[in-house]
């Protein structure tokens, strides 16, 4: 090995290490602080100080918390059912049925996901008022689809715009229906694509604030997030940070191991899908 | 088995017209072979005979019966695509399989038949397999089996060959050919691109022309009778030498055609003569070119590989009884 080849893996392994520090210590800093209480939450430290599971029992004591999360985790699997059914079926539309103004549709469907949440809050707020569902799972449910729905649309029509038709023609001379072939034949192929959409519309609608914190008025309708940053401490000046980053963590995990179960999933199935059949 | 018939059949995309009245019968059992240039409309008649395309108008018969809006899996039909068109997630025998699952049939018939398409073309032991662990040829006999199991009563190939190798595609040929024998109760429909595919497999073809049947015959009936200057010029390879100006007048016809292999090399009699310009060397042949002052080049075969040399000047003799003389709109004189 040549001292060119050790620079240069030197300098790999320096930069993997970097990028990995940059992301995930925000994360180990949350974990650290949520076993710390009192005043060692406020001193600097960068390894484990002991274990103290005060916060998260403390957490985890309060009446809402785990029905807050119950409603993220209701929200969260809704919404990506909802957008992946409608999705899949839109996609099948866009890709496959030729009809006037198809390209047009297309532009206006990534045209909505470009608008900033703040601009059409409102204008929301009166439709959720309007459809009596103000203050419940559904208010999140109805604006989270909505939001996810252009991306979910756009990268499964891309996506589907992409399987050949003959393989679509093969199943109709085998006497599929449309519902079939969707189901039967495209469904297995698309899955890849579904799974990284559907991962990303629940990461969105899990993590979200503003809706959440706009259409809900009681401490048991609120999703997560909301929940966190209206943890009150002792008292009105202090933040309580241990329980914070508790909440925090208890939060984040799922997601995290979500991702991990899919991720070899992602991988297989994106080299079963993208050889010529 | 199926006779077809297609009665005027028109097919047109908005303005253009495609398929412009196509009269033609396909006989119970025969094998029809569609040949023409890029585009003349090969793909989409299949498919019209398919129903994956809807019939602008004109009446399609399969014995008798009216298909023009019938499904397409209603019609008894199977068809074999270029790219083969295997469904990916699933394994060969549930490829085969899945035709005749959604047309509720027992397990133990789809197991039967699947087992003798499956030995028909050896590939039994590649049932348990996904298409992507197949090579290409595996690949196009499974889209085959798969046709099979359909047990339909016309088979519609599009192409099947052309994405295969050239020692592959001489196999699968045979196998086709084979296939063809074997269920003499099959009507099949082929297209193709390739001369030979047309000549070997054929029972009769089919030229077609920018949406037009140009001529309908057996390979030896186009071969040797092409209809017009177009046929000629279309089947066989190389393509019949065709003579137009001084050369073709002083044969009494505006276009003159004759085959390489019926030109003799000769010192006497020889009626042109010209400089070889270019020789290819195929091993049992050799064509050479000569230049005798017309448009282009006549190509001469000559069997084994004697040389000639380039620049060379030889006598040409076009041997009289294979002479085509055609008139001024490109129709045969006789
Ligand atoms: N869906 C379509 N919309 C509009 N025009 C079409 C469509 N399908 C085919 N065509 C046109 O119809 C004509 C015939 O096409 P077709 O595919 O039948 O040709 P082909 O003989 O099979 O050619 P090739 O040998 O290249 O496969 C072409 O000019 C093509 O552009
Ligand atoms: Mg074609």
């Amino acid at each position: 090995m040549t001292a060119l080849d050790l620079t240069k893996k030197a300098g790999f392994a320096l930069a993997v290490a970097t990028i990995v520090t940059v992301s995930v210590f925000p994360f180990y800093y949350a974990v650290i602080t949520s076993f710390e209480t009192g005043t060692a939450l406020f001193e600097v430290n960068y390894l484990p100080q002991g274990f103290d599971f005060g916060n998260y029992l403390a957490v985890l004591g309060q009446q809402a918390f785990p029905r807050n999360v119950l409603n993220s985790v209701f929200i969260a699997t809704a919404t990506v059912g909802a957008a992946l059914l409608l999705a899949v079926t839109a996609a099948y539309a866009l890709s496959r049925v030729r009809f006037r103004g198809r390209g047009l549709l297309l532009m206006t469907i990534l045209a909505v996901s470009m608008f900033p949440q703040i601009a059409v809050l409102s204008g929301l707020f009166e439709m959720v008022r309007f459809l009596g569902i103000f203050n419940t799972p559904w208010a999140m449910i109805l604006s989270y689809t909505i939001f996810t729905l252009p991306f979910t649309v756009w990268v499964l029509t891309t996506f589907m715009r992409d399987l050949p038709v003959e393989i679509e023609e093969a199943a109709i001379v085998d006497g599929a229906s449309p519902w079939v072939v969707i189901t039967q034949v495209f469904l297995p192929l698309l899955w890849p694509a579904m799974v990284t959409t559907g991962l990303l519309a629940f990461i969105g609608a899990w993590n979200e604030f503003l809706f959440a914190l706009t259409f809900t008025a009681s401490e048991t309708t609120r999703t997560v997030p909301v929940a966190i940053a209206l943890l009150s401490g002792a008292s009105q000046f202090e933040t309580p940070w241990g329980t914070i980053m508790a909440a925090s963590v208890i939060v984040t995990v799922p997601l995290i191991v979500l991702v991990l179960i899919f991720q070899r999933k992602i991988v297989a199935g994106l080299t079963a899908g993208g050889v010529k059949g | 088995m199926a006779h077809i018939q297609l009665h005027d059949i028109r097919k047109s995309y908005g303005a253009a017209e495609v398929i412009k009245g196509v009269d033609l019968e396909i006989r119970a059992g025969e094998f029809m072979v569609f040949v023409g240039p890029s585009g003349c409309g090969k793909s989409t008649l299949l498919r019209l005979i398919s129903g994956l395309t809807s019939i602008s108008s004109g009446e399609l018969l399969f014995d008798g019966a009216r298909m023009n809006s019938k499904v397409p899996s209603d019609r008894g039909i199977a068809m074999v695509f270029q790219s083969y068109a295997l469904y990916p997630h699933m394994t060969v025998y549930e490829n085969m399989a899945f035709g005749m699952k959604l047309a509720k049939a027992g397990k133990a018939a789809i197991r039967e038949r699947v087992e003798r398409a499956a030995e028909m073309l050896q590939i039994g032991h590649l049932l348990e397999r996904l298409p992507r662990q197949l090579s290409g040829g595996q690949r196009q006999r499974v889209a085959i089996g798969r046709a099979i199991c359909r047990d339909p009563r016309v088979f519609l190939f599009d192409e099947p060959l052309s994405n295969l190798d050239a020692a592959l595609r001489v196999a699968t040929r045979l196998e086709i050919a084979k296939l063809h024998h074997d269920m003499e109760k099959a009507t099949m429909v082929y297209v193709t691109h390739d001369q030979v595919e047309a000549m070997t497999l054929a029972d009769r073809i089919c030229v077609l022309r920018d949406g037009k049947v140009e001529q309908v015959g057996t390979p030896a009936d186009l071969y040797e009778k092409p209809n017009s200057t177009f046929v000629a010029g279309f089947i066989g390879s190389p393509k019949m030498n065709l003579l137009n100006g001084a050369i073709a007048a002083g044969h009494g016809c505006r276009t003159l055609g004759i085959r390489s292999e019926h030109i003799d090399i000769t010192g006497e009699g020889a009626v042109w003569s010209g400089e070889v310009v270019h020789a290819e060397d195929l091993g049992s042949d050799t064509y050479l070119y000569v230049d005798i002052g017309a448009e282009e080049p006549v190509v001469v075969r000559r069997e084994g590989r004697r040389a000639i040399a380039l620049g060379e000047t030889v006598g040409l003799r076009p041997r009289p009884e294979n002479l085509h003389r055609f008139d001024a709109g490109g129709l045969p004189l006789h």
